[in-house]
């Protein structure tokens, strides 16, 4: 112990000050190379919440909580030994001492320090600026105060027309306000448009009832007549507000560089070098608090970079180099603005030296685009976009990675015309090309990735990062993915098979709508030749989904793999395994004995399964029926291990039992596999329902998965154990019982409607562009107007599920496919047990051979 | 010259568009019913040679590159109905001619 203690106090002391998302960035990437293990580091954070997704700050407003946004739950910090302390202000630097000061008096000593104080918002020095009422728009506590002013006023206005003023009048509108943007400049978003683009997105933004004041000084803010406030403007007009949020710029945040002495800038911000080190060789300053090169930094991705750097020069002497230095980073953003597209590349203002312009404007469907290219016109230096973004990925990939221009540049803004190629195939960017700026992800990373086997967007995802940060290059990320898959060969096509040129939901929705109702119907009116193991079984699945037929009807039979065929699970020789249905994992004694009687009646290898069920092996072709229906008789239901569909709902025994829980676990879970056993999905579906947050059923790893909270149920979706394990995320919160069941309604049928054949909802998920925030849309705020329609199939299926072993126990024609040979009764003499720990197994080859040379 | 032809079983005995498995002189023989197919009926070894069972019979019926095989359904390889050829390995099973008539099933054995 002692030792241990004495080990830890001789590391030295790195303290990051700065808890947002380039500080929280800076110790994930002290973390990821071992950084943790070199130093004892410690974080302070002003706020009272651990580093959380600002850039995604406004989705607090459209139902996102706080645990949505966080970037960590301290979990990572916990595991690597980060300590951390929130609401704790950092006031002196004594560097003479290397001691910080903090607000609550007590004092810390530090070998490094690295300061990731990020940016205030400006304000304006308004008279009138500081009355009540007035709100930045920074903090998730700035949030929670706008919104509850909101609620009681009408009228809000937003004083700065840039990115992230917009982003805030957009968020007043959301919260039901009449809004208004006043921007000093002579257009909306000065830094990022032209005039033109300017004038374009203010026309856009209009046409949403917003109100635009360009050019316009607020002189004053006053008590209003009609509403809370009135400012008066330069000009002598006014405008009465009841709500005023100040969104007019950003400043660095250098209170403790300029206490401590560091150099800073004229205008602010700490000077940094290409390690991102100050003045002081032992204090860095990362993120929005950094000047380098004069210049600071307002976005995200550079915040990145430049903790790379950071950490890479503190952990130099480990990794043998001096790590990623920064140099600059670019500045191109593209984003929606009140649902309107807006886009800037590089040298939007068309500044440098002899370069050439070209415009587009279409004044009908409102957009705006230009290009900024050299006096040559063979390279892009920037652009504008207003109105459509679609142009924006390859515009700056020919940026970025100065690419030549093909010799109609022009047409890289033009609207597509006839069947004419647009735009820069993927093919054509150098390796090096950046894919996504967030993580820093180049071409021939993902394709590294994908050589690797990493053969989806998921798994790339995955491996890289790419697409995790801001998702803005999700689409980017597919093409480079398929476009890897395709040079190695790896078919790309998205059709299910070669008899139908059709994707899984493509055929689920053909069989739908046109009230299909077999195979050879959907073949003759949809495909070609006669079908395959691909198609077959994918069709009798959505034909399942659909009208919940009877899979061994006659016309269906020969679609079923198998297992499904003969409702049970083929083993190595043959022979199948048996799994009744035991919802919840809920079982009699009584049951527990039939199952044991018929066990040693039919010798049958007996296992527990991981899903809380009973699994025989070793039941011949012949065995099946007769041992259902003694399993029937015993009132057990088929347990569908054979199909797609929903296998089990673990469960722990909930608060009927245990003294920890805090609601009937036990009765949601038989309840949840009642309702669901019959659904038949793209791929098997697992649930686990927990009484607690201890979490014994492991909810978490199930595609469905809920945990009891003092509020009702937590939801978790799309996780699953298997090869590669997932997490589920979290979905709803504090759900009553009804509603619980109406989400999972929906997510299973929008799952069963649009996944493609055996996909797990994880991979489908990751598949969906805006994964789970989409599938929240469309489940929860019903974006697509579809809830109704998934319920109401839902409901379909559980009203008609039946046990597909009764059925077949009743239909002569079925039991006869079940016959060992069609002209002889014997058995399958290829079919050889041995015992082992006093059960019945398969033989192996080699024991056959010498079984056989025994009889012999 | 006539064929050795023996009846296995009635055509009833059959699943359209799938396999059943049947003994003949001592050994399994997988009989595949296809209507659509010129032939209606294949008959070729039960005996996967891949996964090493005897299931080829309950293996999914499939049409790819203009032959009619089947699926195993232990490891999905692919045997040609009429000739025993496996798609994916230099492997074969053995396979016999095989005809409908009259609703019953014959093949010809040596």
């Amino acid at each position: 112990m002692t030792s241990t203690v004495s080990f830890l106090t001789t590391k030295p002391h790195l303290i990051v000050i700065g808890n947002g998302m380039v500080g929280h960035h800076f110790v994930e990437q002290m973390i990821a190379q071992g950084g943790h293990e070199e130093f004892n580091i410690t974080v302070f954070g002003e706020e009272p919440y651990l580093a959380y997704d600002r850039v995604h700050l406004s989705e607090y407003f459209t139902g996102k909580g706080a645990a949505d946004l966080a970037m960590t739950d301290g979990s990572l910090y916990n595991e690597h030994g980060v300590r951390y302390f929130t609401n704790s202000l950092v006031t002196e630097i004594d560097r003479a001492a290397k001691q910080l000061l903090l607000q609550n008096g007590d004092s810390l000593s530090y070998e490094k320090l690295v300061l990731a104080t990020g940016s205030y918002p400006f304000v304006p020095p308004i008279p009138g600026h500081n009355r009540e009422n007035t709100f930045v728009y920074r903090t998730l506590d700035d949030l929670d105060a706008i919104r509850a002013c909101a609620k009681q006023v009408t009228r809000g206005t937003v004083v700065g027309g840039g990115l992230l003023g917009l982003e805030a009048a957009n968020a007043l509108k959301n919260l039901g306000l009449e809004t208004s943007v006043v921007e000093f400049a002579p257009r909306l978003m000065p830094v990022q448009l032209d005039e033109k683009g300017g004038s374009v997105l203010k026309e856009m933004i209009e046409g949403l009832d917003v109100k635009v004041y360009t050019d316009t000084a607020t002189k004053e803010i006053v008590d209003g007549e009609s509403a809370f406030h009135r400012m008066n403007f330069a000009d002598g007009s006014h405008l009465e507000t009841d709500l005023i949020l100040f969104s007019a710029g950003i400043r660095p945040q250098d209170a403790l560089a300029h206490q401590s002495g560091l150099t800073v800038g004229e205008r602010g911000g700490i000077c940094v070098n290409n390690h991102c080190q100050t003045s002081d060789e032992d204090i860095y300053a990362i993120g929005e608090c950094a000047l380098w090169n004069n210049r600071i930094f307002g976005l995200v991705a550079p915040g990145y970079a430049m903790a790379k750097s950071a950490a890479g020069h503190l952990l130099a002497h480990l990794l043998g180099n001096a790590g990623v230095t920064f140099t600059g980073a670019d500045m191109s953003t593209k984003l929606k603005l009140l649902g309107c597209d807006v886009g800037s590349v590089g040298d939007a203002h068309a500044q440098s030296q002899g370069c050439k312009v070209f415009v587009y404007q279409d004044e009908i469907s409102q957009s705006y685009r230009k290009m900024v290219v050299s006096e040559d016109g063979k390279k892009l230096l920037g652009a504008v976009l207003v109105g459509d973004n679609s142009y924006y990925d390859t515009l700056l990939q020919y940026y970025l990675n100065a690419i030549d221009l093909p010799e109609q540049a022009q047409a890289l803004i033009l609207p597509a015309m006839g069947d004419a190629p647009v735009g820069l195939g993927v093919d054509a960017l150098p390796a090096t090309a950046s894919i996504c700026s967030c993580h820093n992800v180049s071409k021939q990373d993902i394709s590294d990735a994908v050589c690797s086997g990493a053969l989806s967007v998921g798994d790339v995802k995955g491996v890289t990062k790419a697409a995790t940060g801001c998702g803005g290059c999700a689409a980017l990320l597919k093409k480079v993915v398929d476009n890897e898959l395709l040079a190695l060969g790896v078919e790309v096509s998205t059709d299910i098979c070669e008899h139908f040129a059709y994707t899984r939901q493509d055929l689920y929705n053909l069989v739908k709508i046109g009230e299909i109702k077999t195979f050879n119907e959907l073949l003759k009116t949809h495909g070609k030749g006669h079908g395959c193991e691909i198609c077959k079984p994918a069709v009798g699945s959505i034909l399942a989904s659909v009208w919940n037929d009877y899979v061994l009807k006659k016309e269906h039979i020969s679609l079923q793999d198998t297992n499904d065929r003969f409702l049970a699970n083929m083993q190595k020789d043959g022979t199948y395994s048996i799994v009744p249905r035991i919802p919840g994992g809920e079982i009699t004694p009584d049951r527990l004995i039939v199952l044991g009687e018929v066990a040693k009646e039919y010798s049958l290898y007996t296992k527990i399964t991981g899903g809380q069920r009973i699994d025989l092996f070793g039941a011949t072709l012949p065995q099946l029926p007769e041992i259902w229906e003694k399993l029937i008789a015993a009132g057990f239901e088929t347990g569908q291990a054979y199909g797609k569909s929903l296998r089990t709902v673990k469960s722990c025994v909930g608060s009927t039992w245990c003294r920890y829980g805090v609601n009937d676990s036990m009765k949601m879970a038989i309840d949840l596999e009642n309702r669901y056993k019959g659904l038949r999905s793209p791929h098997k579906i697992k649930f686990a329902v927990s009484g607690c947050t201890r979490e014994c059923a492991e909810a978490q790893s199930k595609d469905i998965g809920v945990i009891a909270t003092e509020g009702g149920w937590n939801l978790y979706v799309c996780g699953n154990g298997g090869m590669k394990p997932r997490h589920g995320d979290l979905f709803a919160k504090d759900l009553d019982d009804e509603t619980l069941v109406k989400y999972i309604d929906r997510v299973l049928m929008f799952y069963t409607k649009t996944a493609d054949r055996l996909q797990r909802t994880s991979v489908w998920m990751d598949g969906l562009e805006g994964g789970l925030d989409y599938l929240k849309d469309v489940v929860i705020h019903d974006k697509l107007g579809l809830c109704g329609e998934l319920e109401a199939r839902m409901q379909h299926v559980v009203d008609t599920f039946q046990c597909e072993w009764k059925t077949t126990l009743e239909d002569p024609e079925a039991l006869k496919t079940f016959r060992q040979f069609v002209n002889y009764e014997g058995s399958d003499n290829n079919v050889v047990f041995v015992e082992e720990r006093d059960q019945m197994r398969p033989a192996t080859e080699l024991e056959k051979q010498q079984l056989i040379a025994k009889v012999g | 010259m006539t064929m050795p032809w023996k009846l296995i079983c009635k055509k009833e005995d059959l699943v359209e568009g799938a396999g059943v498995a049947a003994i003949v002189n001592g050994e399994q023989v997988a009989i595949f019913y296809v209507p659509e197919s010129d032939n209606q009926v294949f008959a070729i070894g039960n005996w996967d040679p891949v996964g090493k069972a005897n299931v080829l019979s309950r293996g999914l019926v499939a049409h790819l590159q203009e032959q009619w095989v089947v699926a195993s359904p232990l490891y999905k390889q692919h045997f040609v109905l009429a000739s025993g050829q496996c798609l994916e390995e230099d492997i074969s099973v053995p396979h016999w001619l095989a005809k409908l008539e009259g609703g019953e099933v014959f093949i010809a054995v040596n």
